[in-house]
């Protein structure tokens, strides 16, 4: 059987490419902030002494996430949560949640790690120079941290917009769903998936590029 | 100089700037400081030597606060800081007081410990805006001029990691002094450093020490501590075991404990 090239079918759906490709990096830019917050959040609870009542629920919530696939959890929490009773939220909301809170307990990971390779020893020096605990926090512990996690934070990020793929199982129209939409429309298999092959793969390329940029600016720690 | 704290310019009445009295400090079942009393007046240098595990960094650190110690009371300027009496009880002052306490004693590290992620600049202005309130250009106008005493203007807007150990240490003294303490505790700040670079944080250290900056030295430099230090106190076993002026404590030693310390820097003391 002979197939035939028609690249028209990609041109003509290029408003639909590219409100897939925002869609996607939206997602995973909301993701990734939120995520953030609350890995920063979790990451505090666990390096704190006094919270440690919390410690084991923050690491129950990491554990269960981390071990389960993201396809299954954008599943349980878009078909399983309203059979639960729990308030149906619409698809794009229900995977940005579901990516935010999967997100979250890979950061926790990322900033608990960032925090216990910061050496005491400068938290000292702030001490020494008259900062007080909150000070030296700020002004110290969380702009080092940020440095030294930066290159997790941008792994994450990209990641996070190649995990945004997965949206499409619940019909969230982002670049994947629009490939099958494609593909499905006019049979040009080819076509379809070689052009959202090529727009993921430039995006996470240029992505990293920049990234990388950022992070030698920032690398200050040796 | 005599072996009493006799402030070197004690222009202003008492003098004494830091005074130690009975200082007991355990880590959990050893005892490190068994009864340390120091006083040294304004304008003073005075070096801390004696073996490693003598006491000589722990007692810096209590002085600075950075370790709670079980008895005895530090006073700075005649203040008692870190704890006070409350009805016979003896209680660790209020984190906000400690804080503005410690504020007034500067102290350099043997690691440096400069900021990683702020320039040579930054490093000496956080303390200034953030801790004393000065404004930007005050602060910076103050890194500045500090940055040139060391010999570090070419290098103000360099990261740490930008820099040598040395280097990284004249940075970290200007941090301290620019705070204007009363009092700046240096320990084993070139213990770190390659020998090539020692002179030159010395350098510094002496021009302090000239300018009658009060400072109390935790040094192995023997030829720094005999030229710089108005008095030398040997540590031993967690206690002051000899004081005096650098003639009678390094040439003139009267217990077999520092004479066999001093018997180590042979060669470099004659």
């Amino acid at each position: 059987m002979q197939y035939f090239f028609n690249w028209d079918v990609v041109w003509r759906a290029t408003d639909k490419l590219a409100y897939g490709l925002a869609l996607g990096l939206g997602m995973a830019a909301l993701a990734l902030v939120v995520g953030s917050a609350i890995g920063l959040g979790c990451a505090l609870v666990l390096t704190s002494p006094k919270l440690k009542v919390l410690h084991r629920p923050v690491r129950w919530y990491v554990e269960i996430i981390r071990n389960s696939p993201l396809l299954v959890l954008v599943f349980f929490v878009y078909f399983g949560l309203p059979q639960a009773g729990i308030r149906t939220l619409d698809n794009i909301d229900s995977f940005v949640l579901t990516l935010t809170v999967y997100a979250g307990a890979y950061m926790t990971e990322v900033f608990r790690g960032g925090l216990a390779s910061i050496p005491a020893r400068y938290v000292e020096s702030g001490m020494a120079i008259g900062l007080s605990g909150r000070q030296c926090f700020f002004f110290v512990t969380l702009p080092v941290m940020f440095r030294i996690v930066l290159p997790s934070l941008s792994n994450n990020l990209i990641s996070l917009f190649k995990d945004t793929a997965l949206a499409s199982a619940i019909a969230v129209p982002e670049l994947t769903h629009t490939a099958r939409w494609i593909n499905v429309q006019t049979f040009q298999v080819v076509e379809a998936w070689t052009s959202v092959t090529v727009l993921y793969l430039a995006v996470s390329y240029s992505l990293a590029f920049v990234l990388r940029r950022i992070e030698r600016r920032y690398a200050v720690i040796r | 100089m005599s072996a009493t704290a006799t402030p070197a310019n004690g222009q202003d009445g008492d003098g004494i700037v830091l005074s130690a009295r009975d200082i007991h400090k355990r880590f959990g079942d050893v005892e490190v400081l068994k009864g340390i009393d120091l006083d040294v007046g304004k304008g003073e240098v005075v070096a801390l030597i004696g073996a490693s595990g003598s006491g000589k960094t722990t007692f810096l650190r209590c002085v600075n606060m950075l370790e709670e110690y079980q008895a005895g009371i530090i006073r700075i300027g005649g203040v008692p800081i870190g704890y006070h009496d409350e009805g016979g009880r003896r209680v660790r002052l209020p984190e906000s007081t400690v804080v503005r306490q410690r504020s007034e004693i500067g102290m350099v590290f043997q690691s440096f410990n400069l900021f990683p992620h702020l320039t040579a600049r930054a490093n000496i202005m956080l303390g200034l805006t953030k801790v004393r309130g000065k404004s930007k250009a005050e602060a910076g106008a103050i890194a500045d001029r500090w940055l040139e005493r060391v010999g570090l203007t070419d290098r103000k807007d360099h990261y740490p990691y930008q820099l040598s150990g040395g280097q990284q240490q004249r940075v970290a003294i200007a941090r301290a002094v620019a705070m204007d303490p009363r009092l700046v505790l240096f320990d084993e700040v070139t213990s770190a450093l390659d020998p090539e670079l020692v002179g030159e944080v010395l350098t510094v250290m002496r021009d302090l020490a000239k300018s009658g900056m009060t400072m109390v030295v935790v040094s192995h430099e023997m030829l720094f501590v005999s030229s710089v230090a108005g008095r030398v106190v040997f540590m031993d076993g967690g206690r002051v075991a000899e004081q005096g002026s650098p003639s009678e404590i390094l040439k003139n030693p009267k217990s077999e404990r520092l004479r066999s310390f001093l018997g180590r820097f042979h060669g470099v003391l004659r």
